[in-house]
């Protein structure tokens, strides 16, 4: 019954991703004075895209056809550990958080090595950014998330969720540096404004899409899938770890139902605030991310050291 | 029996010289025995050390070897034997790896003899290293190591370039030599001999305690490469065929890593929790430092030598962690870093030995290390490229490889800190922490350049163009070997990790804690609650993962790929001089960690016909080089040179005034006598 | 002694004093001057919610009139001179660029730790909130003087000098429970008088030295090169 509820947990993951993105164009599009597209327009996009004949390079390697696949199941992997409707579930113990962010590097690991398989200027570059750009996110993602498992003493995503659950509502100083910092990196991550454009095929701002130029067809959709995923996760991740309350801890049909729709009011809220934040802000430099991802870094840091300072004195 | 599989591993070695030299002088004898004694040498090291591992105790032995009044004392611990098992492993896949590999060098009778004879004696160096039971066994053990791989390092002497890395390798080895000399020497002067258990039992003070540690981790950092004192690495790994250099990363390193943790955890009475301080910021520099001069070289070799630097380093980083919660008796936790320390250097062991074995295979097919010469290698070598993954995948601790455990072990050691009372160490090891994180990201930046300007993309030059996948079955076995270990010990970690826990136990006198599981399925090094892994149902998940979606995206009969030219843009001609380079991929970093490198950069624009806007041709040189040449070495070179300068007066090349200091130093004789 | 176990308004004061902090590292680290002068503004809005939180909580009414003190000054009155004044000189698109910008900032990290251990000793003899908002306030000031040494615009001379007193306040304000009302209100005088005199040396040294880069003022040295 658990591992039941456990995959179709997956499975919503899986599904609704498509439609938060969906959902984000919306807002953004609303806030800009634009006519927003159908909500459901990414999963025809999807659907379109599998329909169509891929076209791949002559001079791919097998490494290109397989790269989609891999990144898929890793992040359809990593949504299987972190919680959406509810916590204790069986997958959940089976990786902890490190892993989770290890999931995430075996994709964006595959994704770069498939950016650099054609052997064109495009493909490199973006491998070339995306590794700098994630190996900079990395560190501050982790420290932000150990500011977590320390206070929960369990690197387990769905046990340190559940203390704080338990706790009740406690303000910690070292809690405010890690929900900015995981922002920023999830920001960063996901390749949104300000770092990376999701809608920009400009040679000189590219990063995530100059890797999959070439990319076609089936291909495309499974990584456009995975991308949408990968923002869901982290929407997720921020909404369910910094406010978890309404989560369900026991696996009844009503606090099931209740747990889906409060994850989904607060998706919600993310989703308006982020559409917020880019239409407000401008896209920067290349080599202005590393300040702003080295201020993540230590706004991580800071939050550690505050966990570990302010709030178990010994 | 155990002890005899470890003396004949000892002994197949040298014999495996000696046929090497007997081949030399009677050409009827079959030159394959060689590399057979190796084979053999290698397996029953691997079947000592398993042996020791599953039924730990603690075997001794006197051979009377050397001086008559001084036998050697061998000693056959958990602890040796399981560097045993890593030297065994990785010699028993060379052994495959050396007669194809080697067959340039197998027409000339004298050269494979000198190889062949200096390999055998490496290698019983380094399994004598690890059964010495005193200390002067295990300088003469050590000084073997050091001299038969300095002869290796210099094998290819013919270019003076390598001539001088292997006399830089000699000259650290040496100095290195010195400073364990000295350490021991500290210690037995408060201790009634040289063997160990008169070393264990000595009474020494605080300070002395110290200063013996300082200089063994100057002696067996030297060796281990730990920055600043790693510059030998990256200039005499290049230089060594490429089965000698997987040996002397994979493995001597690893000795030299022995050598720190028995005196350290073993000889010195007690540990401080200051030393463990030392290790964590040395290990943390170390780690830091190798991966962002790894990611900026050329030569594959290099690179994987400045690799090994960061390994060493997360390796010390994790020690110190250990050693810190040892000297706070937290022994369970002690246990816990211990255990990801070694079984780190054991997955370093297994992935550094066949990317090496890899590069040596490329540079075998193409005759090219310079990276930015390769390239398109995947369709051109497929089977050596999936095992080349395999490595870099590894050694980048994705997650279902066995970095990742390792390093997933670091982590869980690291967090532990709450734990501790003192707040200096509770704001540092998160600090180090963090420092972790970032090499970890850095190393697989690091290593997706490797692979993908290797193997992906269009060939840069026309030996890259023309390569071929190997032939031989024993080359392609070595590699095969390691990259199956270490998928294997990447999805089943506990089969290792429970033969480690015996040597916690030996060592420390403490395993992990009891409500951790080490079981088939599960890895909870702590306690269940607070930290688990399961490999085998995260590689259960992905396979169903991908297979689903892979059926269900294939089932259309008309969405067969179609094979098109690379889009160009529409302008035409796209050149394999298009391409990313390494210089290029690793732009920005270099650029974001400026302060780190040296770095010469220099950009020539020729114009056209006294014009200053038409330019005809961009000339761009690029020299990075490692700060601790400038900051460290040529000051002490300097030094030394002057202070040669001035011993060198008393040559005056006038033979009255030799004899006067002959008189001279009679008369001080006389007077220092009477 | 673990958050857990404390009741909210520690819990709140701790995380306002976390905030703090972090808005000192935030001047630290800012090139630009508008921006220095809005997380300054920023720090002072900070200030003047810790205020009105303790007043609430221990029901002393006097601190309401610090808090509206507070704000008035270092919310509103000084930040919109300062800026006033930087729109004025035109200094508002210099970008000073901060040599060993990573140098400055670990170090402000070092110093944050080293308040901890200064601080450790009385850690038995009061209260966690004490030793945290001792500590805090005091690296605020080692952080303020940070700021002087590593900036060379006097504006930001001035912002730091004033956030060194942001902290000193902070500290009277979490651990005695505000200082007697006289005091107070001096030192808000003091401030005013400060931050109006700074207005005036502004104009004098730029009019005759022509910048504020107090790395200019060099000159003044004694000995000649």
């Amino acid at each position: 019954m658990n591992w039941l509820i456990a995959i179709l947990q997956t499975v919503l993951f899986v599904a609704l991703a498509p439609l938060l993105a969906g959902f984000l164009k919306f807002c953004k599009c609303r806030l800009q004075n634009r006519k927003a597209p159908s909500l459901l327009q990414p999963y025809r996009d999807l659907l379109k895209l599998t329909r169509k004949q891929p076209v791949i390079s002559e001079d791919a390697s097998w490494l290109f056809c397989l790269a989609p696949y891999i990144i898929f199941s890793s992040m359809v992997l990593a949504a299987t550990v972190v919680p959406l409707i509810a916590v204790d579930l069986p997958t959940s113990a089976s990786a902890d958080v490190i892993v989770l962010v290890g999931f995430f590097a075996f994709a964006r690991f595959f994704i770069a090595l498939a950016g650099l398989d054609i052997g064109t200027a495009f493909g490199g570059m973006g491998s070339s950014r995306e590794m700098t750009i994630s190996s900079l996110a990395e560190p501050a993602m982790l420290m932000a998330v150990f500011t977590l498992t320390m206070t929960a003493s369990t690197t387990n995503l769905s046990g340190a969720i559940g203390h704080v659950l338990n706790e009740g509502l406690i303000l910690r100083p070292s809690f405010v540096f890690a929900l900015f910092a995981l922002i920023l990196v999830a920001i960063a991550e996901t390749g949104r404004i300000p770092v990376d454009n999701p809608t920009t095929h400009l040679e000189l701002t590219m990063i995530h899409e100059a890797m999959i130029l070439e990319y076609s067809g089936r291909h495309l959709a499974l990584i456009e899938w995975a991308s949408q995923l990968k923002f869901m996760l982290y929407g997720v991740l921020i909404a369910n770890i910094f406010f978890p309350w309404g989560i369900a801890e026991s696996f009844g049909l009503s606090a099931l139902g209740y747990g889906l729709l409060v994850i989904v009011g607060k998706l919600i809220f993310l989703c308006i605030f982020l559409a917020f934040a880019e239409t407000a802000v401008a896209k920067m430099r290349l080599f202005r991310v590393q300040e702003y991802l080295g201020f993540a870094y230590l706004l991580g840091l800071l939050g550690m050291l505050s966990h570990i300072i302010l709030e178990s004195t010994r | 029996m155990i002890l005899f599989l470890a003396y004949s591993a000892v002994l197949l070695s040298f014999a495996s010289g000696g046929i090497a030299l007997a081949h030399l002088y009677k050409s009827d004898v079959n030159k394959q025995w060689v590399f057979w004694s190796l084979g053999a040498s290698g397996a029953m090291a691997i079947f000592a050390g398993l042996g020791e591992l599953v039924n730990p105790e603690i075997r001794l032995d006197t051979l009377n070897l050397g001086l008559p009044w001084l036998p050697w004392h061998v000693h056959f611990d958990s602890l040796s034997a399981f560097f045993y098992l890593v030297i065994g492993i990785a010699v028993f896949a060379v052994s495959f790896y050396a007669p194809h590999y080697t067959h340039h060098e197998q027409k000339n009778a004298q050269n494979f003899a000198v190889l062949s004879l200096f390999t055998g004696l490496f290698i019983a160096g380094m399994l004598l290293v690890l059964l010495a039971d005193d200390a002067f066994m295990f300088m003469i053990a050590w000084e073997l190591m050091s001299v038969a791989s300095y002869f290796l390092v210099a094998f290819q002497h013919e270019n003076a370039a390598n001539r001088r890395a292997a006399f830089l390798y000699l000259l650290m080895a040496e100095v290195g030599a010195l400073f364990i000399i000295l350490a021991f020497g500290v210690v037995a002067s408060f201790a009634d001999g040289f063997t160990f258990d008169a070393l264990r039992a000595s009474t020494l003070s605080t300070t002395w305690m110290s200063i013996a540690f300082v200089l063994a981790l100057l002696g067996f950092g030297m060796k281990a490469g730990l920055v600043p004192i790693h510059v030998w690495l990256p200039e005499a790994h290049p230089v060594a065929p490429s089965h000698i250099s997987a040996l002397m990363s994979g493995v001597m390193l690893k000795v030299a890593l022995y050598g720190l943790i028995r005196f350290c955890f073993d000889l010195l009475p007690e540990v401080h929790w200051e030393w463990g301080v030392v290790l964590l910021v040395v290990g943390t520099v170390s780690a830091l430092g190798g991966i962002l001069y790894a990611m900026m070289q050329q030569n594959l070799k290099r690179l994987l030598a400045y690799s090994s630097v960061e390994n060493i380093g997360v390796i010390v980083m994790v020690l110190g962690l250990s050693m810190i919660f040892l000297a706070n008796d937290h022994q369970e936790l002690a246990a816990l870093g211990l255990l990801a320390a070694l079984f780190h250097a054991f997955n370093h062991a297994l992935f550094k030995n066949l990317l090496f074995l890899g590069a040596g295979m490329i540079h075998h097919q193409t005759h090219e290390l310079n990276i930015d010469m390769l390239g398109g290698l995947i369709k051109r070598m497929p089977k050596t490229s999936v095992l080349f993954l395999i490595g870099c995948m590894s050694i980048s601790s994705l997650p279902l490889f066995n970095g990742f455990v390792s390093e997933w072990l670091a982590f869980q050691t690291a967090l532990q800190v709450d734990v501790l009372d003192n707040g200096v160490l509770r704001s540092l090891i998160p600090v180090s922490a963090a420092a972790l994180a970032l090499t970890a990201a850095l190393a697989a930046a690091c290593f997706v350049k490797v692979f993908g300007l290797i193997f992906l993309g269009v060939p840069r030059s026309r030996h890259a163009e023309k390569a071929k996948e190997i032939e031989d079955k024993g080359m392609l076995a070595a590699p095969a070997l390691l990259a199956g270990l270490c998928f294997f010990f990447g999805i089943f970690p506990n089969v290792m990790l429970n033969l480690i826990n015996n040597v916690a136990q030996q060592l420390l006198g403490s395993t992990l804690p009891p409500q951790g599981e080490l079981s088939g399925l599960w890895l909870a090094p702590v306690s269940a609650q607070q930290a688990s892994y399961s490999a085998p149902l995260v590689l259960i998940g992905a396979l169903i993962a991908a297979g689903v979606c892979f059926w269900v995206l294939r089932r259309n009969p008309s969405t067969v790929t179609r094979i098109a030219p690379t889009w160009d843009c529409g302008f035409g001609g796209l050149t394999p001089r298009m391409q990313y380079t390494s210089s290029a991929f690793t732009m920005p970093l270099r650029r974001i960690f400026s302060p780190v490198f040296l770095i010469d950069e220099k950009i020539e624009k020729t114009m056209r016909e006294h014009t200053t806007m038409n330019v005809a041709e961009v000339r761009y040189t690029l020299h990075i080089q490692d700060h601790s040449w400038v900051r460290l070495y040529q000051p002490v070179e300097r030094g030394v040179n002057r202070v040669a300068k001035q011993v060198g007066r008393i040559q005056t090349g006038n033979i009255r005034t030799y004899l006067g200091y002959s008189l001279a130093t009679l008369i001080l004789l006389l007077w220092v006598v009477s | 002694m673990n958050i857990e176990s404390q009741d909210f308004y520690t819990q709140a004061i701790l995380s306002m004093s976390a905030l703090v902090g972090l808005t000192s590292f935030l001047m630290l680290g800012q090139g630009r001057l508008l921006r220095l002068i809005f997380v300054f503004a920023v720090q002072g809005l900070l200030l003047t919610l810790t205020t009105s939180l303790a007043a609430y909580s221990l029901d002393n009414p006097h601190l309401y009139i610090s808090a509206v003190l507070t704000f008035a000054l270092k919310v509103v009155f000084i930040p919109w001179m300062l800026h006033k004044q930087v729109l004025a000189m035109n200094m508002h698109r210099d970008v000073e660029a901060l040599k060993n910008n990573t140098a400055v900032m670990l170090s402000g990290a070092s110093l944050m730790v080293f308040s901890y251990y200064v601080l450790q000793p009385i850690i038995h003899t009061s209260s966690m909130i004490m030793l945290n908002a001792l500590a805090v306030s005091l690296s605020v000031v080692l952080l303020g003087l940070m700021l002087m040494i590593s900036h060379r615009q006097a504006v930001a001379h001035v912002v730091g000098f004033m956030s060194i007193e942001n902290g000193l306040f902070f500290a009277a304000i979490v651990a005695t429970n505000g200082m007697p009302m006289v005091v107070e209100l001096g030192v808000a005088f003091d401030v005013l008088v400060a931050a109006i005199l700074f207005g005036i040396f502004f104009l004098h040294i730029r009019t005759s030295i022509d910048s504020l880069d107090v790395d200019l003022m060099n000159k003044l040295h004694e000995v000649d090169k």
